[in-house]
């Protein structure tokens, strides 16, 4: 069916870089996400102002905009920085470091929602219960609500990671040698478009469809007990 | 009143907002007492035994566990260390159960054991086990709450506070959210307890229970105690009207 004319393994190591990128910021957006939550729902109002404004920006600034800020403010910063300490030679930033850092706040950012959402979803009770059997907020915490928040939050995280799978794309423009990257090289080498980026997006279906069938296991395991007759 | 008694409440006020709740409440349980507080809904009766385990905060009065007197600042501050350490003295039942979905009914029996008391995991379950025993429902040990009756969950909720062997047990409305034909099996409970002499404060509705179980009826009304006395005075030769009307309303139904 296609004629890859001996770019393949090329491709497939580019699809892993993807998958590393995409897992990477899934990783870290998620802690971001579970720390910046706990802020908003916190009661200290700066904290709560931080958590606000983190999120607006990351919301409303394309991806794309916030890696190529990201890798550039990074470089100088870094930069202005070793000048400062008596550093001459120009230092180059990881495109691996600059895109996974900035697609981990973007995914940070939308884990946050979810994340809030799914704490004030566990029913006020359950905590009320075990605070009424002398556990202190820290231990209620970590023994009642962390657990069930991660079953309430899995699909909307989910949600966030088949986007940001697909948004790894972008990284691309920084130079970081992703499905998207190998691809445009082989286009460029063999003047046939149309079949590599048709590949690419079979690649990326692929990832997607084994990234949805895992999440549904976790979600599955993550409600044990919860829907009547799964899991007793 | 001493350090040996299990409760006393003095003069205990709250007000939500301009609404004041609670206008001076005053009781005592002394070992082995079983209060039950009844009246209608709105008359502050459910708060006032919400603030015995620091759930809720009071703006004025004192509440004593075995003499220790609790510290609740106005504006309501609770000295945390002080709430966690009472309430492991003061178990709790709730009127919606408020088992841990994510547990196993003996996983929430052995939680609060393992990591609020430390007791190992074999001892916890031992306890738990023998304590889902006397609740009869030891053969559900490994289901998930959700998959219990309501009367079965509640049962559990009970073994869960039972688990801690705390000195007091308070009862919000136990049977209020259960199915008429399965109050029976949750009452059961409750008399059996009630009977091991142990301390409990019980806020309900089921006034047939409270005449036979109680060593002290208390009849809430408006954040006042209209009427109080061995449950032969409140239910039968009440001083207060009100407290008259209500008692035989309640037995109409």
């Amino acid at each position: 069916m296609f004629d890859l004319q001996g770019f393949g393994p090329m491709l497939l190591l580019g699809a892993w870089m993807t998958v590393q990128v995409a897992l990477t910021a899934a990783f870290f957006g998620i802690l971001l996400g579970l720390g910046v939550a706990l802020m908003k729902l916190s009661n200290s109002r700066i904290a709560r102002l931080l958590g606000d404004i983190y999120t607006t920006v990351l919301r409303g600034v394309p991806i794309l905009v916030v890696i190529l800020l990201f890798y550039f403010g990074a470089i100088s910063g870094v930069n202005a920085i070793a000048r400062s300490l008596g550093h001459t030679q120009f230092i180059d930033l990881s495109a691996f470091v600059a895109g996974t850092a900035a697609l981990s706040l973007a995914f940070g950012a939308y884990a946050t929602e979810v994340f809030r959402g799914a704490f004030q979803a566990i029913p006020k009770g359950q905590i009320e219960a075990a605070r009424a059997v002398g556990m202190s907020r820290f231990t209620a915490f970590r023994r009642v609500s962390l657990p069930q928040v991660w079953r309430l939050a899995l699909p909307g995280l989910g949600n966030i990671f088949l986007v940001i799978l697909k948004e790894t794309a972008l990284v691309s423009v920084i130079g970081l040698e992703e499905l998207m990257r190998k691809t445009e090289y082989a286009v460029g080498f063999t003047r046939q478009p149309f079949t590599f980026f048709l590949f690419a997006a079979l690649l990326y279906l692929a990832m997607t469809i084994v990234a949805m069938v895992v999440l549904q296991q976790l979600e599955k395991r993550a409600n044990r007990g919860i829907v009547r007759g799964v899991g007793a | 009143m001493s350090d040996e008694t299990p409760v006393s409440v003095s003069d205990l006020h709250k007000s939500f907002g301009a609404l004041e709740v609670l206008k001076g409440i005053s009781m005592t349980a002394e070992k082995g007492d079983v209060v039950s507080i009844i009246g209608a809904s709105g008359s502050g009766k459910s708060t006032f035994l919400r603030c015995i385990n620091l759930l809720e905060t009071y703006d004025k009065g004192e509440i004593r566990i075995y003499g220790e007197r609790l510290n609740v600042r106005p504006g309501g501050k609770v000295d945390n260390r002080q709430a966690d350490r009472i309430r492991r003295r003061v178990g709790m039942v709730f009127q919606n159960f408020n088992l841990w979905s994510h547990r196993t009914v003996l996983q929430n029996l052995t939680e609060a054991p393992i990591h609020v008391l430390g007791l190992p995991r074999r001892e916890a379950e031992e306890r738990a086990e023998a304590l889902l025993d006397k609740v009869g429902i030891r053969d559900k040990r490994h289901q998930y709450p959700s998959h219990l009756s309501g009367g079965q969950q509640q049962r559990a909720a009970i073994a869960r506070a039972l688990a801690m062997e705390p000195d007091v047990l308070l009862f919000d409305e136990p049977t209020s959210a259960l199915d008429p034909e399965l109050v029976g099996e949750v009452l059961r409970v409750m008399r059996a307890l009630a009977e091991e002499d142990r301390t409990m404060i019980i806020v309900t509705h089921e006034m047939r229970f409270a005449r036979e179980v109680s060593s002290k009826v208390m009849y809430f009304h408006q954040g006042y105690v209209e009427e109080e006395g061995p449950p032969e005075q409140v239910f039968a030769a009440p001083h207060s009207d009100r407290c008259r009307q209500f008692v035989s309303q309640s037995f109409d139904n």
